[in-house]
C-alpha cells in the first residue's frame, strides 16, 4: 500500500503515504471494533487508503508537488479519479510494489538497511516487529530506518522496473535481500517463532512478485525453489518447547510435500538456462535433503560435490564448515574432523557456534567424549540465540551421558 | 432491565502496550461476550474525532474537535443491565483502560 501511494505522491513524499496507510489502519480499528473485521480486510484497507489519498490529494495538490509523472493528471479534477482508481487495480499494485522493492535495495544502502526498508514497506512492519526481527533495540531500528528512508526519498522517484538493463543490474541486489530476509527467518536470532515464519512467509511472497515480472532469471527460480525446499521444513524444526530439532531427527513425515514439488518444480525451471548462481547449488543441496527417505540415507557425496561447486563462486567459511560436515556425513566421524582442522584460516569462524558443534559432534561420534565436551562448551560460549545456547547444552549433556555410562 | 449508553472516552489504539490488532480483538471479544450474556443492545458506532460545533442564539458554527484527545468520545454501545450499578461493574472489562481512555456510563432516561 505504501509503494503504491508512493508512486502518486512521489517518493520525496514517503512520509505522507506512509502517514496515509497508518491513518487508514487506525480507522479500520476503530471501526472493527464495533462491527467486527470483515471477510476481506486487506480490501476493505486498500478501499480507505483510496479514500484517503483522494482527499489528501484534493487537500494538498497546490502545496505539494507529487510524483512528476503523475502530476499533468493528478492536477486535473477530471482525471484524478480514474488515476487513482488505475493505481489501485491489483497489477498495478504488484508492479509498485516491484518498484518499491527494486529501490529499497539500494546499493547506498546496507543489505542490513534495505531488509528494513523492504519490512517497513513492503510486509507493514512496525518498526517494533523490525526491532524484535533483528534483535535489536527500538531506538536502533527507528534510526536505521530513518536514515534508509532520507536516501530513499534523495532517488528522485521509485525505480524503473521497464528499464531492462538497470533491472538486470539492481536485481542481484534485489535477489540477495530477499535470501537474507529468509534467511534471518529461518535461521534468524528472533526468539518468537511466529517472526520468524512471517519473515520466511514474506521472503516467499516478495520472490513470487519477481516470478510474476518476465522474463524471469533462472536465478530468480533458484531462489525461489531454495526458499520452498527450506520452508517445507519450518514447521519441524522446532519441538513444542521451542528447541531447535537438528535436520536428522526432524519428523519427515510432517514436511510439507506440496512447497518441496513447487520447489523442485521452479529448480527445473532454474536449469533451463546456462547461467548458474550460488542460489542453484543451494536449492540443489536442500532437494537432496528434501527428498531423502532418512538422514543416513541421504546422498551426502552429491551434497559434497554442490559444496565444492558452490565455493568455486562463493568461497566462504561457512560454506566449507558445512562441506566438512557433509564430508564427515559420507566418509566418517575422522575425515569429517580433518576437512575441519583444513579449513583454511579457521579464525574466521572463531565467533561461529556451529564450527566448534561440529568439532564436538565428529569427536562424540568418535568416541571421545571430553574433547566433544569442551568444543560444546565452547560454542555455548559464542550461542547467538537462547534457542541455540539450548540445543548446544543439550550436545553437550550428551557427552556427559556417554561419559557416564559407558557403552 | 434498564438501558444504557457507553461513552468511550480517549483511549489510543495505535499506542495499545500489545499492539493495534489484538487491541481491536480484544474491543470485539469483550463486546461480542457482553452480547453473549444479553447485555448489548447495539454494538453501537465509532466516532469521527473532527466535527462541527454550533453554539448561542447566533448559531456560531465552530470547527471540532470539542474536548481534549483524552476526554473525547470515540464511540458509543447500548447496554442493558438490570441498574447503573451492574451497567458500570460490567464495563469494566473494557479494554479502553489499558491505553488511557475511560467509559461513562449514562442511564438512559426514562418516563
Amino acid at each position: 500500500m505504501v509503494a503504491t501511494l508512493t508512486r502518486i505522491f512521489g517518493v520525496h513524499n514517503l512520509a505522507l503515504a506512509e502517514d496515509v496507510v497508518q491513518d487508514a489502519f487506525c480507522r479500520a480499528l476503530e471501526v472493527w471494533k464495533f462491527r467486527g473485521v470483515p471477510d476481506q480486510p486487506s480490501a476493505w484497507l486498500m478501499a480507505v487508503a483510496k479514500n484517503r489519498a483522494l482527499d489528501v490529494l484534493r487537500r494538498e495538490r497546490t502545496a505539494l508537488r507529487f510524483a512528476p509523472e503523475l502530476a499533468q493528471r493528478l492536477a486535473s479534477e477530471w482525471m484524478l479519479v480514474p488515476t487513482l482508481e488505475e493505481a489501485f487495480e491489483p497489477h498495478a499494485i504488484s508492479d509498485d510494489q516491484l518498484r518499491m522493492m527494486f529501490s529499497c535495495c539500494d546499493p547506498r544502502l546496507s543489505e542490513n538497511a534495505q531488509i528494513a526498508l523492504v519490512l517497513r514497506f513492503l510486509c507493514g512492519f512496525t518498526v517494533r516487529e523490525i526491532a524484535a526481527a533483528f534483535l535489536i533495540g527500538f531506538a536502533a531500528a527507528e534510526k536505521r530506518i530513518v536514515r534508509a528512508k532520507s536516501v530513499l526519498a534523495e532517488s528522485g522517484g521509485l525505480f524503473a522496473i521497464d528499464n531492462r538493463d538497470d533491472f538486470t543490474a539492481r536485481l542481484p541486489a534485489v535477489q540477495r535481500a530477499l535470501y537474507l530476509l529468509f534467511n534471518e527467518g529461518y535461521h534468524g536470532a528472533s526468539p518468537e517463532s511466529a517472526v520468524r515464519a512471517d519473515l520466511c512467509r514474506e521472503a516467499l511472497r516478495l520472490t513470487r512478485l519477481l516470478l510474476n515480472h518476465p522474463p524471469v532469471a533462472t536465478a530468480t527460480h533458484a531462489l525461489y525453489a531454495l526458499m520452498c525446499l527450506h520452508a517445507a521444513r519450518l514447521g519441524t524444526r522446532l519441538d513444542a518447547s521451542g528447541a531447535l530439532i537438528p535436520l536428522a531427527q526432524q519428523d519427515r513425515s510432517r514436511w510439507d510435500v506440496a512447497l518441496i514439488a513447487e520447489g523442485e518444480q521452479h529448480l527445473d525451471l532454474a536449469a533451463t538456462g546456462d547461467a548458474v548462481s550460488e542460489y542453484h547449488f543451494e536449492a540443489a543441496i536442500a532437494a537432496i535433503h528434501a527428498c531423502a527417505p532418512s538422514a543416513g540415507e541421504t546422498d551426502w557425496k552429491r551434497i559434497v560435490g554442490f559444496y565444492d561447486l558452490l565455493l568455486r563462486i562463493q568461497p566462504s567459511p561457512v560454506v566449507e564448515l558445512n562441506r566438512a560436515i557433509a564430508l564427515g556425513e559420507s566418509e566418517g566421524p575422522e575425515r569429517g574432523l580433518a576437512a575441519l582442522r583444513a579449513i583454511a584460516g579457521p579464525e574466521r569462524l572463531a565467533e561461529y557456534p556451529f564450527y566448534a558443534a561440529a568439532l564436538g559432534e565428529f569427536e562424540l561420534r568418535c568416541g571421545r567424549e571430553t574433547a566433544a565436551h569442551e568444543h560444546f562448551q565452547t560454542a555455548i560460549g559464542l550461542a547467538r540465540s537462547p534457542m541455540e545456547r539450548r540445543f548446544l547444552e543439550l550436545r553437550a549433556a550428551a557427552c556427559e551421558e556417554y561419559t557416564a555410562f559407558p557403552s | 432491565m434498564s438501558e444504557f449508553i457507553y461513552l468511550y472516552r480517549g483511549g489510543d489504539t495505535a499506542g495499545a502496550p500489545e499492539g493495534p490488532e489484538a487491541h481491536m480483538q480484544r474491543w470485539r471479544s469483550w463486546l461480542e461476550g457482553l452480547g453473549a450474556q444479553g447485555h448489548l443492545k447495539d454494538f453501537g458506532q465509532p466516532l469521527e474525532p473532527t466535527g462541527k460545533l454550533i453554539a448561542g442564539k447566533s448559531k456560531t458554527v465552530t470547527d471540532g474537535p470539542f474536548a481534549e484527545a483524552k476526554d473525547l468520545i470515540g464511540g458509543f454501545s447500548l447496554i442493558e443491565a438490570a441498574d447503573v450499578d451492574q451497567a458500570a461493574q460490567l464495563a469494566h472489562g473494557c479494554p479502553i483502560f489499558d491505553t488511557g481512555g475511560a467509559v461513562e456510563v449514562r442511564p438512559v432516561m426514562k418516563m
